[in-house]
């Protein structure tokens, strides 16, 4: 086996969140070298930013943390943060990629000790809370961040004319005349796991979002909910800070409609199930609604969704939500949508309205010139793509955090699979 | 043993500005006698250098780093062949304590005494090595045991099929059509069984063993010994891991005799329908007539008779695809198909808008609530809950209940699976749903049994696609478990670790507990009814170190003695200093993480407490309790995760036994008339640090209450 050229035990990981790392750490414990090209600038991607997975309500740091020891003490993974894939190309045993670096303005000598943030005079608004509050110009993303190095915004920091983080830094790790770079290794195979975004909700101007404040969307309501978040865990009303004494979610805002997103985004039904426990945990008082089109909650989840029901008092109505509107004296929202099991046409109010908004795929079109295939919604065909080429997690679909976890344990053996049989060809 | 100890106190990050770092040098040098001492700003920059100098020039054998955090420069801070012992005066002191303060400085000089005592009494681990089988059993020849096999083979490795039936395919072999998987997912697909078992057939280093049983299987991983029971008698085989792909059966026709199923012949389950479909003709059952009319009903959810406590998206789509069957058929036939949620998550929304764009399937949400036959056969179902409100009477040629999954291990062979020799059960343990229990969000496949992985519908509710998808995945767990055995380390979550726990045998007073303990059943008893680990079984988690009444269970590089020794290094004030101090044994995972996020934060939290991190809480022996007390720590404060049903416990149990362990050092304490609130288990979740000056100060309000502990200065 040490016979073979380092390309055939290597394996590109194209994406570092949960299926990225996945694939990467299950790779290198069978033995293999996985190297891992994330776009941001921290890896564990979308599930850093849940407070809490369903169904077991435990925090995704929890995992991650093991996750990160495991890539810690992995010999075999080579990480690049603030880094694109531009191209793959070849075949099994033997791809050439070109990988794009960002710069980071921080190098390898940040030890994360926060003597720059103080003295910076720039403001971001918080990427990791979806642009909920900000951050310094120079931050470092959130408290698990991996690797924990700092990084500046470039599209905001003063760089020389200002430059007092290089000053205050006493270990020389600012490097504001960081360019980008390119670079290209070779790998015996790939695994695509570049991830998913949430469905804009700014397109959904029935629903009030970017008009009424206090209509949010269930990502950012995971930030609200966070320890580490905005309101440091606080559920309050964004207009004004107030308590909120009512939610009401809005399922499938985007998602399953034509007009935005055809499929159904497999997870929201859960995430609303879940997050209102969030709100009913901090105020045993507050009412929880959901509005849904079918309660999709498969398998072993079914018991969850029961058990939100029952104990935490969540009320549930079939029907597809017509229109949030605003009381424009007291200011609560107006959710209005038809009950179809008794066929009549309803109004809740709330304080809060989470809408449930879906997953779209990170990938951009021509964005990485590789031999894959990209279906009519943008997500990767997993049998479509060129031998040796995989994919994993919400790049092949909408799916939870445990199958994407299946899917790259599985997209990692494929790859080995590919290595050996490049190997033996 | 003489160890050769260097001590390398850092002054950076803030280090310098918080505390007198000369001190902890000159402590370092006198107090505690290590023979080399540096100190420098840049440890995990240029000076790495000094240490690996010292490492390979001065044989340095021990490095002790006082500075940051363990889960930072982890790649930097390593010197083969030392030990390294980081000592936290960074996340832990500097960052959450007011500089300059005395109690500052006496909480950095014991960590940096509890460190250097860790490291005097830390061996290097001497891993565990004998030879391995690098061979995959699999058991179960449906889709996910194939997919496994296929996995492992490609990835080099041989495999050994084990299936019950005379062919391979399981389940899969019976489709018609499986549910659509590619663009633009509308349509049914040809099952891939067939292809699957052309392709393992070819495939080399290939055994399979149909028509045959697992008779037993002992040993542990790299090393199981496998008894297969055949036709032509039993086989003997080795086997270094194990995938399990038992598959599932559907729930009993008993459960569904409420639906007419066994008392009306034309009520059939999905799984007669699909063999009808794919024997190319679905008829009445009663007279052999084309039908003309269908009922398709889910039947598997928590409110449905079945009383699954879980439904499907597997019921859903089969009853969607069985519509397409009877509408491909028989072009004028109705199909009405009743749910009260449709379950077609993700992309299969394609199929389901399919479905409904079918003028000829009716589908609604309704909940059958009578039923009956007529004269000529057909079933009259009344059902209620339907979106035109009232009662909706249908009269139907054939009626199908799309029934739940239930994993085989539930089945009437489910006990005689595995038939593992093990002292703690033949099977894998199960959760409450009867499936294998694992962390199934974000570790699925790591099952209580080391080197058996559980894959396909035995492990939850899935489709053929995804049971494929998991058969390959769990191939690649036991593959990883064959190459870690080999080398003598651990696998998750503790991968790599070398250590392994030793008894001292003499002393055991063969009560066994930590053989009941072991959350992974990796202990045997002998005939003494003394332990015998299989090591390759252990998880590294120091369980049974925690459980030990006699403490006669260590590791080379963990143990009470060194745990102890670290509580005996604390500097305890005497009473009149008002200086109350607390130990805190928190685990290493999930409560020392959140500890270093509240130093990140810069959280103040009691300069009382003095950390010990730990594996998990179920490796604390109550000796160190006691010995904490008799040490004159005022409170103890034991800090880990949620135990329960929702556990986060990486070893299962660790908290929850911890707990229980719990009952005895109260009544202890009591006996010694001391207040046993000193002593608290605290819930520490890894992401809530904001909580974690609240909870200590509780505790040191506790203690400020009962006053100092009376055992001082004894």
């Amino acid at each position: 086996m040490e016979t073979v050229p380092a390309a055939q035990r290597s394996i590109l990981i194209v994406g570092g969140g949960i299926a990225g790392i996945t694939a990467a750490v299950e790779a290198a414990e069978a033995g293999y070298e996985a190297i891992i090209v994330e776009q941001g600038a921290y890896l564990g991607g979308r599930v850093a930013q849940l407070y809490k997975y369903f169904p077991k309500l435990c925090p995704p740091y929890c995992g991650l943390e093991i996750n990160f020891q495991r890539l810690r003490k992995a010999p075999g993974i080579r990480v690049f943060t603030l880094a694109e894939v531009e191209q793959i190309v070849g075949r099994p045993g033997e791809f050439d990629v070109s990988i794009r670096l960002h710069p980071r303005y921080v190098n390898d000598r940040c030890t994360a000790c926060g003597a720059c943030t103080p003295v910076c005079p720039k403001d971001r608004p918080n990427a990791f809370n979806f642009g909920v509050g900000t951050t310094k110009a120079i931050y470092l993303p959130h408290e698990m961040a991996f690797p924990m190095k700092y990084a500046i915004d470039g599209s905001v920091c003063g760089f020389t004319e200002c430059a007092r983080c290089v000053e205050v830094c006493q270990y020389g790790a600012v490097d504001l005349a960081m360019q980008p770079r390119s670079f290209s290794l070779q790998v015996g195979a790939v695994v695509v796991a570049t991830g998913w975004k949430p469905y804009d909700a700014g397109q959904l101007d029935y629903l009030g979002f970017g008009k009424y404040p206090d209509v949010i969307t269930n990502v950012m309501m995971e930030r609200l909910a966070a320890p580490n978040g905005p309101t440091r865990g606080k559920i309050l009303r964004p207009s004004d800070g107030g308590e909120v004494n009512s939610v009401a979610f809005v399922q499938c805002a985007g998602s399953r409609d034509y007009n935005y997103l055809p499929y159904c985004s497999g997870i929201c039904c859960m995430a609303s199930l879940k997050e209102a426990t969030y709100l009913r945990e901090r105020n045993p008082n507050a009412k929880a609604h959901i509005f849904y089109i079918d309660l999709r909650t498969p398998g072993t989840y079914e018991a969850f969704s029961k058990k939100v029901r029952e104990q935490y008092g969540v009320s549930i109505t079939k029907g597809k939500v017509a229109r949030v509107t605003e009381d424009s004296t007291s200011k609560q929202l107006i959710v209005e949508a038809e009950d179809i099991l008794s066929a009549q046409k309803i109004q809740v109010r709330a304080d809060l309205v989470v809408l449930a908004t879906g997953i779209e795929p990170s990938l951009e079109p021509g964005k990485m010139d590789a031999p894959i295939v990209l279906d009519a919604d943008r997500f990767v065909v997993s049998r479509g793509t060129a031998d040796g080429i995989f994919t994993a997690g919400c790049a092949a679909g909408p799916m939870d955090v445990a199958t994407a976890v299946q899917q790259a344990t599985s997209a990692a053996i494929q790859a080995i699979g590919a290595l050996q049989g490049a190997a033996r060809r | 043993m003489g160890k050769k100890v260097g001590v390398y106190v850092c002054t950076g990050c803030g280090i310098g500005d918080c505390l007198d770092t000369r001190k902890l040098v000159e402590l370092a040098e006198t107090e505690c006698r290590a023979p080399v001492v540096r100190s420098s700003s840049a440890f995990c920059l240029e000076d790495a250098r000094l240490i690996r100098d010292d490492v390979e020039q001065q044989r340095v054998d021990s490095v002790v780093i006082a500075g940051c955090s363990s889960r930072v420069n982890a790649e930097v801070f390593f010197f083969k062949p030392a030990f390294v012992e980081r000592v936290n005066i960074r996340e832990r002191v500097t960052w959450g304590q007011p500089a300059n303060d005395p109690e500052t400085q006496s909480l950095a000089e014991d960590y940096l005494r509890m460190g250097i005592v860790r490291a005097q009494k830390a061996a290097p681990p001497v891993p565990y090595q004998e030879a391995t089988e690098r061979r995959v059993l699999v058991v179960g020849g449906g889709m996910a045991g194939m997919a496994a096999v296929i996995a492992a083979a490609k990835a080099g490795f041989e495999v050994v099929l084990v299936e019950r039936s005379p062919r391979l395919g399981g389940f899969a072999a019976r489709l018609h059509r499986q549910f659509p998987k590619h663009p633009p997912y509308r349509d049914l697909e040809a099952p891939a069984v067939a292809a699957t078992i052309r392709e393992l057939e070819q495939l080399p280093g290939v055994t399979v063993f149909t028509s045959s049983e697992i008779e037993q299987i002992e040993g542990q991983p790299g090393r199981f010994s496998v008894l297969v029971r055949r036709e032509e008698g039993s086989a003997e085989l080795r086997a270094g891991a194990i995938v399990l792909a038992a598959g599932w059966m559907p729930v009993e026709a008993d459960v569904l005799a409420g639906y007419g199923l066994g008392r009306y012949p034309n009520v059939v389950t999905s799984v007669a329908l699909e063999e009808m479909a794919a024997q190319g003709r679905i008829v009445r059952p009663s007279d052999g007539r084309e039908v003309q009319s269908v009922g398709l009903i889910l039947c598997d959810g928590p409110e449905d008779a079945a009383h699954l406590p879980y439904g499907g998206s597997v019921s859903s789509l089969v009853a969607l695809k069985q519509a397409m069957y009877l509408r491909e058929q028989a072009p004028s036939a109705t199909v009405y198909l009743l749910y009260e949620d449709m379950q077609a998550p993700g992309l299969y929304e394609y199929f389901y808008r399919r479905v409904q764009e079918d003028p000829g399937v009716l589908l609604s949400r309704g909940v059958v609530r009578s039923m009956g036959e007529d004269s000529d056969g057909g079933i009259l179902l009344e059902a209620e809950g339907t979106p035109i409100g009232g009662a909706v009477r249908l009269k139907v040629d054939l009626l199908v209940l799309s029934t739940g999954m239930r994993p085989a291990t539930l089945g009437p062979n489910g006990p005689g699976i595995l038939n593992l020799r093990y002292l703690q059960g033949g099977e894998l343990p199960t959760s409450a749903f009867g499936y294998p229990d694992s962390h199934y969000i974000c570790f699925p496949y790591e099952t209580q049994r080391t080197g058996i992985y559980s894959a396909g519908a035995v492990r939850k509710p899935m489709d053929l696609a995804a049971s494929a998808q998991d058969g390959a995945a769990a191939a690649l767990k036991a593959i990883q478990c064959i190459e870690k055995s080999s080398a003598g380390a651990a696998v998750h979550p503790r991968v790599g670790d070398l250590s392994y726990p030793t008894f001292f045998l003499q002393k055991c007073t063969s009560c066994g507990r930590c053989t009941q303990e072991c959350p992974f059943g990796a202990l045997e008893l002998d005939e003494k009814k003394r332990p015998v680990l299989n090591t390759n079984r252990c998880r590294r988690c120091g369980i049974c170190m925690g459980a030990c009444p006699v403490q006669i269970i260590s590791f080379n590089d963990y143990s009470i003695d060194m745990l102890s020794g670290m509580i005996k290094a604390v500097g305890i004030p005497d009473e009149f200093e008002e200086k109350p101090r607390i130990l805190a044994l928190a685990c290493e995972n999930d409560a020392c993480p959140a500890l270093d996020m509240a130093g990140l934060r810069r959280l103040q939290y009691s300069a009382a407490v003095r950390v010990i991190p730990v594996r998990c809480l179920g490796s604390v022996n109550s000796i160190l309790i006691a010995d904490a007390v008799s040490r004159g720590f005022d409170g103890v404060a034991l800090m880990g995760c949620r135990p329960g049903d929702d556990y986060q416990c990486h070893f299962i149990r660790g908290s929850e036994l911890l707990r229980r362990r719990m009952d005895n050092v109260r009544e202890t304490l009591d006996q010694l008339a001391l207040e046993s609130e000193r002593v608290q288990v605290m819930e520490v979740t890894i992401s809530e640090w904001e909580q974690i000056p609240q909870k200590l100060a509780e505790l040191d309000e506790i203690v400020a209450r009962v006053g100092p502990n009376p055992m001082k200065g004894f």
